[in-house]
């Protein structure tokens, strides 16, 4: 596949198109590069999942030779899958990088938060998230957020203002005018920044193997014991599942987001190689939220409420 | 679903849609979307709930793009959205604006990025103030290519009459704007004539659909006459014992084509040198064009940092403290002569200070009013601009990337203004601004 020199034009006779990973992979090198440029303590969310992994990928091209100006953040929900903790652990030891992580088990057992009753711990890294933002004056927060995955993304701008209380404002956003991003906050503010804005999941994937990126081994099939929850198949495990009446079983199952696993579910597949995932998207009729993610379906507005109190 | 032809990569179209409130606007991109395929099973199970939540009979497509509370609550879209979907041929990058007239900013917004721009108008109403405005806004912000998009056909007997006239009247009025390519189309979204699928109702219609022209325009840049600019955004140095000596020049080109062995000039100092390696990203190559981001390897170990623009010796820009722009302000509070400022310009952000504002476009009929006082949220007008520091400014209508600036308010770092530098368009019917000698040419 070529990845810099596409095919002659047809109705120009010019040699000078890029394909749309390239413009792609252009447009968010030059959003990591504007941020080295003008701010002080950016940082890099960091999950272990692919969109987090697309982002640390692309981190690592912008700054080539050099090593990224970055370091990392993780928040820990306690109920992450052990083979994304032991990719995350390993990618930065790989690369020489710092990672910060921020315990919601830790916010609990100091009792500042509750679990909920329904086990979902999505919606508690928001306080673990927000505090670190600011104990380590972070002015520059990356995250993989896509405006395809729901439709409050899809009002979010590249670079998006946080108050001091990290909340977001979407009728007091600033415009985004051709590539001028403008990344001006007063101390304590921060700047929420999204690379991978106009990326969709099939982009991603396609860019995935077209770079030979390695990934955590979850996103691809493999026998696994679940039960079903809410129309998912959720992980069973000591988070708290499953409960009465669910019962256990083994099947072929993979991810299509990595999340806590209280809420982020399986999908029936045989796709063991990213060929068969990208196929298998390719035809996918729901969207990969709509799949997979509980926590997206509390209510119309769930996603705008929460990214309203500062989630990412 | 053919998987194979969407594995492949394809060319990436920005655009970004026009149109009032009632001309269907909301229908056309649910069309494109539905029929597109776009959208997916548990999307429009969410619309199908709330609209009969809501009351509703049918699920109202205009749910999937208004994303806010306060959208859904009023039932308006009050903010650019972004829609992502794709077809075989290309994957598209919608800007979905909202019609209303004290939205030109987002228009502005929208059509800054976008390489299209589509004109809806209702087949029954014909070319209006609003289409006009629209036309105005795509002439200014220099959109290549422009789609004329004459809805509810299916209201109007899908008589090629009607077509004709709105298509030649729209023609006219934006080719005088200085439009370069205009695209006229017959559809009916709702009933989706020409939409994806050709219509059976208007046979007399030899042109492509909707879709097929999306897919089909050029997204090529054709850099033959192109400046080259690369505004410098970071200085690449690991210091490491593999790369003891490297220093790259990072940035993303605005403009144009570099070569190993450009000479190359470094603006505003002046310096000139040679370029002996482009990396990109990671990888050597010989040339590299826009909107490719790379790294420029340079001859000499001269003085270079963020906010400096490299250009070719033999066509550099002028640098200068005095700046002519035609702006859309967007912000609430307004812009008045005096008020002190920032400027972004490429990977620059200096002060300045707004010295005069000579006039204001009234989009309505393009005519000017003099010396205004001050720009307010959504209007355009003539600004002059005086900076701290000598920038090297192109004209907008040479360099879209490099002709273009922002204002920040640097009390609280909102984006105030969006800048377009030299000569706009012109109007059709010149009105002078009689206070002054050198009334500004819209």
């Amino acid at each position: 596949m070529t990845t810099t020199v596409a095919a002659v034009s047809e109705e120009t006779g010019t040699p000078y198109t890029l394909s749309h990973l390239d413009s792609l992979e252009s447009e968010a090198v030059h959003i990591f590069r504007e941020v080295a440029g003008e701010f002080e303590r950016p940082v890099i969310l960091f999950s272990g999942g692919k969109d987090s992994i697309v982002m640390l990928h692309l981190a690592l091209k912008a700054f080539a030779p050099a090593a990224i100006p970055f370091t990392l953040l993780h928040v820990d929900t306690g109920h992450n899958f052990p083979e994304v903790l032991e990719y995350r652990d390993r990618t930065v030891a790989r690369h020489g990088l710092r990672l910060h992580v921020a315990s919601v088990q830790d916010y609990i057992d100091r009792g500042v938060l509750r679990e909920r009753p329904d086990g979902t711990r999505n919606p508690l890294q928001t306080v673990p998230l927000t505090e670190r933002i600011q104990a380590e004056k972070f002015d520059a927060v990356f995250g993989g957020g896509r405006r395809d995955e729901e439709k409050a993304r899809a009002k979010e701008r590249v670079f998006s203002l946080r108050d001091e209380f990290s909340q977001w404002d979407p009728r007091r956003q600033r415009p985004e005018l051709w590539n001028l991003y403008n990344g001006r906050h007063a101390p304590g503010e921060h700047v929420r920044v999204f690379p991978l804005s106009n990326w969709t999941e099939l982009d991603v994937w396609q860019y995935i193997a077209r770079e030979g990126i390695e990934l955590p081994e979850i996103y691809f099939a493999h026998e696994r014991e679940v039960f079903m929850r809410a129309g998912m198949w959720l992980t069973a495990g000591e988070w708290g599942g499953p409960k009465d009446g669910e019962t256990v079983e083994k099947r072929q199952v993979r991810y299509r987001t990595v999340g806590d696993m209280s809420c982020t579910g399986a999908v029936d597949s045989d796709a063991t190689t990213l060929d068969a995932v990208i196929t298998e998207i390719a035809a996918s009729r729901l969207t990969e939220r709509g799949a997979t993610r509980a926590d997206d379906k509390m209510s119309e507005a769930a996603m705008e409420d929460r990214k309203r109190e500062g989630y990412f | 679903m053919s998987t194979t032809t969407e594995l492949t990569e394809t060319t990436l179209l920005r655009f970004a849609t026009a149109g009032s409130v009632d001309d269907g606007k909301s229908t056309l991109v649910g069309r494109l979307l539905h029929d597109s395929k776009s959208v997916l099973t548990d999307q429009l199970e969410a619309v199908e709930r709330a609209s009969a939540s809501r009351g509703q009979e049918g699920p109202d497509l205009a749910l999937l793009t208004d994303g806010l509370r306060a959208e859904r609550e009023q039932g308006i879209t009050i903010d650019v959205a972004y829609r992502y979907f794709a077809t075989a041929k290309r994957r598209f990058i919608l800007a979905d604006t909202p019609g209303h007239v004290q939205y030109t900013r987002n228009m502005v917004t929208g059509a800054s990025t976008a390489e299209l721009t589509v004109i809806l108008v209702d087949a029954r109403n014909g070319v209006v103030e609003q289409t006009r405005r629209h036309a105005a806004i795509a002439a200014l912000l220099r959109v290549p290519h422009v789609v004329l998009a004459v809805n509810k056909m299916d209201l109007v007997g899908y008589e090629e009459t009607v077509f004709a006239a709105i298509a030649e009247e729209f023609t006219a009025y934006a080719s005088e704007l200085g439009v370069p390519e205009i695209t006229s189309i017959p559809i009916s979204a709702l009933a989706g004539d020409n939409v994806v699928e050709p219509s059976a109702n208007m046979d007399w219609y030899g042109g492509p659909t909707f879709l097929e022209h999306l897919e089909s325009v050029p997204v090529a840049h054709d850099l033959a006459h192109c400046h080259a600019r690369l505004p410098v955004q970071f200085v690449i140095r690991p210091q490491t014992a593999e790369h003891p000596d490297y220093r790259g020049y990072a940035g993303q080109i605005a403009a144009g084509t570099f070569r190993v062995g450009d000479s190359v000039t470094v603006l505003p100092s002046g310096r000139t040198t040679k370029v002996t390696g482009i990396d990109l990203l990671g990888k050597p190559v010989a040339a590299a064009w826009t909107p490719q981001s790379v790294t420029l390897l340079l001859e000499d170990d001269i003085d270079i940092s963020r906010g400096d623009l490299l250009v070719p010796t033999k066509d550099a820009p002028a640098t200068t403290q005095d700046i002519e722009a035609t702006v859309c302000h967007v912000a609430d509070q307004p812009l008045t002569v005096g008020h002190r400022v920032l400027l972004k310009h490429g990977t620059r952000t200096v002060k300045a200070i707004v010295k005069d504002i000579p006039s204001r476009l009234t989009l309505d009929d393009l005519s000017l009013h003099p010396h205004p006082g001050q720009l307010v949220a959504n209007d355009i007008g003539r600004v002059k601009i005086r900076t701290a520091e000598a920038l090297p400014v192109d004209s907008y209508a040479d360099s879209r990337r490099t002709g273009s600036f922002i204002l920040i308010d640097p009390a609280d770092g909102t984006t105030l203004t969006a800048g377009m530098v030299g000569e706009s368009f012109a109007s059709p019917e010149p009105v002078k601004d009689e206070s002054e000698d050198d009334g500004w040419d819209f």
